[in-house]
């Protein structure tokens, strides 16, 4: 009985372990391939099935018209999402301690609303923002930048940043506050030197979830860039059209959630470190 | 008087405040014009796009497609995303090695997760119909026919948001405190009653927020639909995020398009806060 449960136990796991792996899987192969290759129907291994070639990951380096050219908007995506991130993080970390330790009056609006509203701007639906967006940043002169997506991007990403920091201030007991006030710090002086070092927990959490939601982002990078400023996703889903280079496509959509693996790693350990808890509740 | 205290919350709240609040103002002014691809101008013309929007079927038929789209979406990610941090939850052997993988998808970027669904999901070319060949089942039309396509809309949004589900639940199971299940153990509870009669209450609350949460992201289902069948075949898999996308800035009809889009936001806000209210008070017992 109990070793027929633990084998249940290991081939659900094996088995959801094969779907999240397989496209990855689908498309390291396809990386490797020619157009013919790809034609003449689904070959799984390399030198057996077909013969492998590096053209896919070569058109990746070159100039665009010959190839690709997947370093450009590599680095304007790292830019748009570091940046944005980063101011975030602080706008959002910064607010988070207010709310958690001092109280505000909005008129009629507390604490609790002014977090939900921070909070509840995640429900607004993209499209929603990209027809005013486009609209103002053609107005400002600022449509098809990097900074104009900056912009954007911070709206999208403090909410995230907000959720995470508030949560994992109101952990922090209060005491540690008023001993360092007692001491003689200001307001500032006890963020800075006190509650600030003892929030790397949460700055990573928020700090990653806010990188991987900007690097993830597609619609509003489709519908505010064209030409100037490119990034990584619209270029790479541009190359998805009648005649799609199944084998560059693969190897440029490789390169590009590769570097997110890693933020996987460092969350599972922040997860499993008890970190990550409380923000749902 | 500027306090200390208010250099806390202030920058944060006048960049968001500065960056939605207009937005927002100039989206309920436009959807009273009829500004379009001819006439860019803000006139008014009363509620002539509200009258609009209440005859395009198109519009409701994408409406109640999402809902049904994101409800199957994520009921299925929350069972498989609840089983998968079970499994992970406690002792067993690689188990930051699965737990690393099972947060691997919601990491990766829908749209080019989606690209590569696509290739999988070709008809002739694809591994899926071939590997379904080897085991004696006819060729799936994926994405060429209504059905099979909304059914890959939902493979590939459960493919990559399952992930998100897991964290957030396998978050919950890593804080809840040891005792109650020793109290289990002890008086003989099997793993199936200790699920349903410790963890399952235990973790209602975060099941509450982990299904609101998923569900806010997917009501704005459009990414992976654009790519994988472009709200095809017909209208098939059009959301209603698809569909405003399509009237707004592909026919430039600005001034139709705000007003579905507000129609579609305060729609959104209250099924949202009724399923919260129904959630709490079916799990938790209050309202």
């Amino acid at each position: 009985m109990a070793s027929l449960y633990r084998a249940l136990k290991a081939a659900a796991i094996l088995a959801w372990s094969a779907f999240v792996v397989a496209p990855f899987l689908w498309a390291l192969t396809t990386s490797f391939k020619t157009a013919n290759a790809v034609t003449s129907g689904p070959t799984y291994l390399p030198w057996l099935q077909y013969q492998p070639s590096l053209e896919g990951w070569r058109v990746l380096f070159r100039s665009y018209g010959q190839g690709i050219d997947i370093v450009g908007p590599y680095l304007s995506s790292l830019f748009v999402t570091v940046t944005a991130s980063a101011v975030s993080l602080v706008l959002g970390t910064l607010a988070a301690y207010g709310l958690s330790r001092y109280t505000y009056r909005l008129g009629f609006l507390g604490n609790g609303d002014i977090t939900f509203f921070f909070i509840s701007q995640r429900i607004m639906p993209p499209i929603v923002l990209a027809i005013p967006f486009f609209l103002l940043l053609k107005f400002l002169g600022l449509l098809d930048t990097e900074l104009g997506l900056v912009i954007v991007y911070v709206a999208l990403l403090l909410p995230i940043a907000v959720w995470v920091m508030v949560d994992f201030f109101n952990n922090i007991p209060r005491e540690v506050d008023e001993t360092a006030m007692l001491d003689g710090c200001t307001p500032v002086e006890t963020f800075w030197r006190v509650i600030l070092p003892n929030c790397k927990p949460g700055l990573v959490v928020a700090g990653l979830f806010c990188i991987v939601f900007g690097w993830n982002d597609f619609f509003f990078a489709f519908t505010l860039t064209f030409t100037n400023t490119q990034l990584l996703p619209v270029a790479i889903v541009a190359l998805n059209s009648s005649v799609t280079p199944w084998w560059s496509l693969s190897a440029s959509g490789l390169v590009s959630v590769a570097p997110l693996v890693g933020v996987a790693v460092v969350l599972e350990r922040y997860l499993s470190r008890g970190n990550l808890a409380g923000a749902i509740r | 008087m500027l306090r200390s205290r208010h250099l806390f919350l202030l920058p944060g709240l006048l960049a968001l405040l500065a960056i939605i609040l207009f937005p927002l103002l100039f989206t309920i002014r436009v959807s009273f014009s009829s500004w379009d691809v001819v006439l860019h101008a803000m006139d008014f013309i009363g509620g002539s796009n509200y009258a609009r929007m209440m005859r395009d079927t198109r519009f409701w038929e994408s409406l109640v497609r999402l809902v049904a789209m994101s409800a199957i979406s994520v009921a299925l990610e929350y069972v498989l995303g609840f089983a998968l941090a079970l499994l992970v939850w406690r002792d067993l052997r690689f188990k930051r090695f699965f737990r690393v993988l099972f947060l691997v998808p919601m990491m990766t970027t829908p749209v080019i997760m989606t690209v590569i669904w696509r290739t999988i999901l070709h008809e002739s070319l694809g591994p899926a119909n071939h590997l379904l060949g080897l085991l004696g089942v006819a060729p799936v039309p994926w994405l060429s026919q209504a059905g099979a396509a909304a059914a890959s809309v939902i493979l590939v949004e459960v493919w990559q948001w399952t992930s998100f589900m897991f964290l957030l639940l396998l978050a919950g199971l890593l804080s809840l405190p040891r005792e109650p299940f020793q109290a289990a153990a002890v008086d003989g509870a099997g793993p199936v009653r200790t699920f349903f009669s410790v963890v399952f209450p235990m973790m209602a609350p975060i099941t509450i927020g982990a299904l609101i949460i998923r569900l806010i992201e997917a009501s704005k289902m459009m990414d992976s639909v654009y790519v994988l069948t472009q709200g095809g075949p017909g209208t098939a898999t059009e959301t209603s995020s698809y569909y405003i996308y399509i009237r707004g800035l592909r026919d430039f009809q600005i001034g139709y398009a705000s007003s579905l889009s507000l129609t579609y936001l305060v729609i959104m806000i209250v099924s949202l806060t009724i399923v919260a209210k129904v959630l709490g008070r079916a799990l938790l017992g209050r309202s």
